[in-house]
């Protein structure tokens, strides 16, 4: 599934693209954010470092059983350090979909034009 | 797609004439009527896999090919290590290893329908399913390393199952040459929670009745009578494998200009077969077909605990287990010479053809099972390998019918409700624990398994031996 985040700055579309990868499993509106886990990330790039970001949410989801809903990113140059919070999976609150398997490179983007920054890319599920 | 792209080299065959950049041709296995629905990324897919270094002969495609990370699904690609070939982490996929497991069950449809909806209940309660599930199973450091090491015999000897299950999967259920230490920690991690767990998205547990046969011979070889019952199991090496597969495409996108390598699309990361990384992989890569074959012995304990609760009179005993998305050492005849081959099947399934030294001795006058699954509420097959497909596709087959719309479409189109409603009034009984996730997988989001497989067929890459229909399904 395509996920994609769209922002006035580079760390809103990240934030956007990261709520986004909650979408994938379960309603975002569903999901509390109460408990605050802390995500490093470097690359060469800003659309590695989407990718390595997203595979460290998706980290977190696999071995804490949590779901996020809220993001807060800095990035500077290629290094990106955030807090996301969330909450333990719920079955019969959250209803989870699917599990997402890992960020791919398919349809990887991450650019700025129409005054917005958009970052994208599939997730395999 | 548009026929016009291929050159037609018969019935079957459709070939892209090596352009650009391809070192090879791609050859696309499919009649007419599949080629034209197929997703035009397929085409460009197959190319760019044919651009790779080390390939051999060409880059195939199976009949239920579509597009996928870098090598469509259903895309096979053999490299020789002497010729600088590569071996990449996007060729084998996210869930290494991910296979089918059939077993028989010495009963048929009528003993079946007579507790159906408790048997489907007590499977639903016993198979750990759909995400966040856990299995029972927690291992230390050291009996991870032995599982990554052993597979499937690592799971024999701690009482799941018995050694007569070893004989009929791939490998004798343990890959040689598997290196835990190549696997990250992280991997480790991911995996401590998943042993003996299905997973989500398209794997399931499937009580199947055998309605048709179309081979008597190969039937008969593999015990295989109209009315049998048969359980299939869809899964593969969880959260072990997902993380080995995130991690080795970073290593090999980064690495790949160090060793010469462009990449026509960063998916297709690879590295040299005898690099550093290449090498690497291959030790955690074999380590995940463990890791699944592991995970498929201990469901299949859990679907005998739960047979034995409900149907004392079943008897579960293994027919084959395949995998389809690896890489593999195998020898091939290639314009008369004998060759060490890595072999990637990226949903795509090993099919080795009668006489076979890897095809139990049991059915090796026949050849090896090749387990096709359909989509829930359609159709699945057993089909055989034939002497032909070595020669056609390093002896390769389809693994399924392939999405014919994306799961958010099919989630508008479909409600979770719905599709068990009117499945469950086909008698077939659905258990998950997502309505979503019901809908995504609905009958209609998948292409014809039935169109696939004759083609296979028709393409001599695997021969029909008999058809299977759900009674439960138990999906994540």
């Amino acid at each position: 599934m395509g996920v994609r985040g769209v922002g006035r700055t580079r760390e809103e579309a990240f934030a956007q693209a990261a709520l986004a990868l909650t979408a994938v499993v379960t309603d975002p509106a569903r999901v509390r954010g109460v408990e605050p886990v802390a995500v490093t990330a470097s690359a060469p790039d800003d659309e590695l470092l989407l990718v390595d970001w997203l595979n460290a949410l998706i980290y977190e989801m696999a071995t804490r059983r949590l779901l996020f809903s809220r993001f807060e990113v800095r990035i500077t140059d290629h290094r990106l350090e955030a807090r996301a919070w969330g909450e333990p999976v719920v079955d019969e609150r959250h209803r989870p979909a699917v599990e997402v398997k890992g960020a791919t490179y398919t349809a990887l983007r991450v650019a700025h034009e129409g005054g917005v920054w958009i970052a994208q890319c599939i997730v395999d599920v | 797609m548009d026929i016009a792209l291929f050159n037609r080299r018969s019935e079957y065959e459709w070939e892209i004439r090596p352009h650009g950049n391809m070192r090879v041709p791609a050859v696309i296995y499919a009649d007419e009527a599949l080629i034209r629905d197929m997703d035009e990324k397929v085409y460009y897919q197959a190319s760019n896999v044919a651009t790779l270094p080390g390939i051999v002969k060409a880059s195939y495609a199976m009949p239920d090919a579509h597009w996928g990370y870098g090598f469509p699904i259903g895309g096979v690609a053999a490299f020789d290590a002497e010729e600088g070939g590569v071996v990449s982490a996007g060729g084998v996929g996210y869930d290494i290893s991910c296979g089918v497991r059939c077993l028989h069950t010495d009963l048929r449809t009528a003993d079946v329908r007579a507790v159906q909806k408790e048997l489907a209940d007590v499977l639903h309660y016993k198979i750990p399913a759909g995400i966040g599930s856990t299995g029972a199973i927690r291992l230390s450091a050291a009996e991870m390393d032995r599982m990554l090491a052993r597979g499937a015999q690592w799971a024999v000897e701690q009482g799941y199952g018995t050694e007569a299950d070893l004989e009929r999967i791939e490998e004798r259920g343990a890959m040689r040459g598997a290196r835990p230490d190549a696997v990250s920690e992280q991997a480790k991690k991911r995996q401590r929670d998943e042993m003996g767990t299905l997973g989500s998205g398209n794997h399931y547990l499937e009580v199947q009745r055998v309605t048709e046969i179309y081979d008597g011979t190969a039937a008969g070889a593999f015990g295989l009578s109209d009315d049998d019952v048969l359980i299939s199991i869809h899964c593969g090496s969880r959260g072990l494998g997902h993380q080995i597969g995130t991690e080795f495409l970073r290593k090999m996108a980064l690495a790949a200009s160090s060793y010469g390598i462009t990449l026509p699309d960063r998916e297709l990361a690879c590295a040299p077969i005898r690099s550093p990384v290449g090498e690497e992989y291959l030790g955690a890569m074999r380590a995940a077909i463990n890791c699944a074959l592991a995970n498929r012995q201990i469901l299949t304990h859990l679907v005998r605990e739960a047979f034995a609760h409900v149907l004392p009179q079943a008897h579960l005993s293994l027919l084959y287990d395949v995998s389809h998305n690896t890489c593999k050492v195998e020898q091939h005849t290639v314009n008369g010479t004998r060759r060490t081959l890595y072999v990637h099947r990226k949903g795509a399934t090993r099919a080795f053809g009668p006489g076979h030294p890897d095809v139990p001795e049991a059915l090796r006058g026949v050849g090896q099972p090749v387990l096709i699954g359909g989509s829930m509420g359609t159709a699945s097959y057993v089909l055989v390998g034939t002497p032909q497909a070595e020669e056609r596709s390093f002896s390769s087959a389809c693994h399924g019918a392939g999405r014919a719309m994306s799961r958010h479409q099919a989630y508008r189109t479909w409600k979770g409700r719905q599709v068990i409603d009117e499945l469950a009034a086909r008698g077939i009984l659905v258990r998950s624990p997502s309505s979503r996730g019901v809908a995504e997988e609905a009958p209609g989001a998948y292409k014809d398994v039935a169109a696939v497989v004759n083609a296979a067929d028709a393409a001599g890459l695997a021969r029909k031996v008999a058809r299977l229909e759900p009674l439960i399904c138990v999906k994540g």
